[in-house]
């Protein structure tokens, strides 16, 4: 199915290139940098990129290109990280709220509100400032502004599913409401959660950057994309050292964003037959 | 009555908003390792027990957590929103000097957004699968994909370093004076005092930061536009029109776009308040001096007045903004009862 999308779907093939390509590059960079990642050459700081190092190197003359291959492995596992963490906590929230109804699923739709009501990226800014910039509290503070989408999608597919007669048949059986949940309902509620979550994953990864760029990922030396970025603002003469980790943040986004793009349409039954 | 009942409802959750959003940044401000004390005394005061009571005594964190935020609460009732500990001001006169920035910075990128995302939409729909309708699914799928600091980042490089022709960071030139204060919207304050060359300049620099704040948006509302318009032209009474023999040109303008419309400006609702939330990455870029910085730095300093005020500001605004859609929607699409 995937290749017969693929022949007819252009950006689709783009996009399922781009993204296998940086996977490739995650798992394998170790192996294929020229330089490391962390090695330090004063006496070659801010070298215009050549044959010798192809991106040029840093302010205290490590290998631009080194640390953009290993800094795609950070980005992609934040953003994995933070979409499943995100929709398990929305999945739980939203599947209570539905399962429950009546005041309780009105008074979590309106918390559920209110989070998104939040400006996202001052509420992670703030947790991460508060707990002190680290990888992993950066991706808490993702998660919490994260998880209301998938809950509200969650909490309507709970509802949908929750009048259909198999569970009808379970209550009748005599199962427990927390049998009746995770047995029948929530196996038949996380399709659409899981396909939001996918259409995400470029969007969580341009959130992460832009925290990282702020100064709220790992500390440094870890090459992570935003802080590059943030780095060639504060050497803005030397346009090799932001240019380059910006163009990896576009093109992982570009890639997942098409092939999210292709998907949606092929999902909406009123769209597919172009596809 | 209907309307009435339901904006009301909806004004009334905006109390519930303003506590709980309060709430939220004072449990984690009083729940974290990190310390306002340490973020804001110098080294030698800190070491020095009786500076740090006095600092603590000065803003009330020497009282417990539900103490201190009943009093916030006083406060806020009567329009104060306690003082700034970074800047020593009141926060409400913090915002009033920093969100006109960000309100002119965000309607200049909004307008950007719309008019070239509807155009794009309407055309990517009309061309469906064509060269052209794949190139504009690419720009859009590049506009929501592209780091919005990196994308200033290669303005500010490629036309204010390398060509010299975009003005440099900030709301105008510095050797140019601001216009008397009215509605302190840079541009329409100098067209108000009739001085054409400052408005032209304010103008000038919005365009840069407008360029990268509207690009996402500006995607989405491609995106949306076209699938909208694609569903509606697969409808039965477009068939209809088709049959009538009005022209292609005379269906989308008369019958598909008002209809293709409504879901348009839920994401035109959307986006505007992503736009102020996303402020924080485009204002440092720019220089911007808007609440975005003012929130960026607030959060560095731990000064969680500010951060609550600014909270506050952007989450009523957010919900303001999607009531304002959700009364559009009525207008727009008669069959939609208010609950």
């Amino acid at each position: 199915m995937l290749l017969r999308i693929m022949k007819n779907n252009f950006l689709f093939s783009i996009g399922i290139i781009v993204c296998s390509l940086w996977i490739v590059i995650a798992l394998v960079a170790p192996l294929i940098t020229p330089y490391s990642y962390l090695a330090q050459d004063l006496a070659h700081r801010f070298q215009a990129p050549s044959s010798l190092h192809w991106f040029g190197t840093d302010s205290i003359g490590r290998d631009v290109f080194s640390r953009v291959l290993m800094g795609s492995r950070i980005s992609l596992i934040a953003g994995l990280a933070t979409i499943i963490l995100a929709s398990f906590v929305g999945m739980i929230y939203g599947g209570i709220a539905g399962y429950i109804g009546g005041l309780t699923d009105e008074i979590m739709m309106r918390i559920s509100e209110m989070v998104m009501a939040f400006p996202g990226i001052i509420l992670a800014m703030t947790i991460a400032a508060a707990l002190g910039p680290s990888l992993y509290n950066t991706l808490l503070a993702m998660a919490i502004i994260w998880w209301p989408n998938y809950a509200r999608v969650m909490r309507s597919m709970v509802i949908a599913n929750k009048e259909n007669e198999y569970v009808e048949a379970a209550k009748s059986l005599g199962a427990s409401h927390f049998r009746i949940f995770f047995n029948e309902i929530l196996p038949n509620s996380v399709g659409p959660v899981l396909v939001l979550a996918t259409l995400d994953f470029g969007n969580a990864i341009l959130l992460f950057s832009g925290l990282s760029f702020l100064g709220l990922g790992s500390p440094p030396p870890t090459p992570e994309w935003g802080a590059m970025v943030a780095d060639g603002v504060l050497n803005f003469n030397y346009w090799w050292i932001g240019t380059f980790p910006g163009l990896a943040i576009l093109t992982m986004a570009v890639g997942t964003n098409f092939i999210g793009d292709s998907l949606r349409d092929f999902l909406d039954p009123r769209l597919r037959k172009e596809l | 009555m209907g309307l009435l009942k339901y904006i009301a409802r909806r004004l009334f959750f905006l109390v519930f908003l303003v506590i709980g959003v309060s709430l939220v940044v004072f449990v984690i401000s009083h729940s974290v390792p990190s310390d306002p004390v340490l973020a804001n005394l110098s080294q030698r005061n800190i070491d020095n027990p009786e500076m740090v009571e006095a600092f603590k005594a000065k803003w009330g964190m020497d009282k417990p957590l539900y103490t201190q935020y009943f009093i916030y609460v006083g406060n806020l009732v009567q329009g104060d929103l306690g003082t700034s500990i970074r800047t020593q001001r009141p926060v409400l006169d913090d915002l009033q000097d920093y969100f006109p920035a960000t309100i002119e910075l965000a309607i200049f990128s909004i307008i950007i957004a719309i008019i070239f995302g509807m155009l794009f939409g309407i055309i990517s729909a009309i061309k469906r699968n064509s060269a052209m309708d794949q190139l504009i699914r690419g720009i859009s799928v590049l506009g929501v994909s592209v780091p919005s600091f990196w994308l200033g980042l290669m303005f500010l490089l490629l036309f204010y370093v390398h060509f010299g022709i975009a003005p440099g960071p900030g709301r105008i030139s510095p050797y140019l004076k601001p216009p008397v204060e009215v509605t302190n919207l840079y541009v329409i304050d100098a067209l108000l005092a009739g001085n054409w060359s400052l408005a032209r300049d304010a103008l000038w620099h919005l365009l840069l930061p407008g360029l990268v704040l509207g690009s996402f948006t500006m995607g989405l509302i491609t995106r949306t536009t076209r699938s909208s318009l694609l569903e509606v032209m697969s409808l039965d009474f477009i068939r209809t029109a088709r049959a009538k023999g009005l022209t292609e040109k005379m269906i989308i303008m008369r019958h598909a776009l008002g209809n293709a419309l409504i879901p348009v400006v839920t994401v035109i609702g959307i986006g505007f308040g992503n736009l102020l939330g996303g402020m924080v990455l485009v204002e440092t870029i720019f220089a911007w001096p808007g609440i975005g910085q003012y929130a960026y730095k607030a959060a560095g300093n731990l000064d969680f007045p500010a951060i609550i005020g600014v909270s506050i500001l952007i989450s009523i605004n957010y919900v303001v903004i999607n009531l304002l859609v959700d009364i559009l929607y009525g207008i727009l699409d008669p069959r939609v009862r208010y609950h």
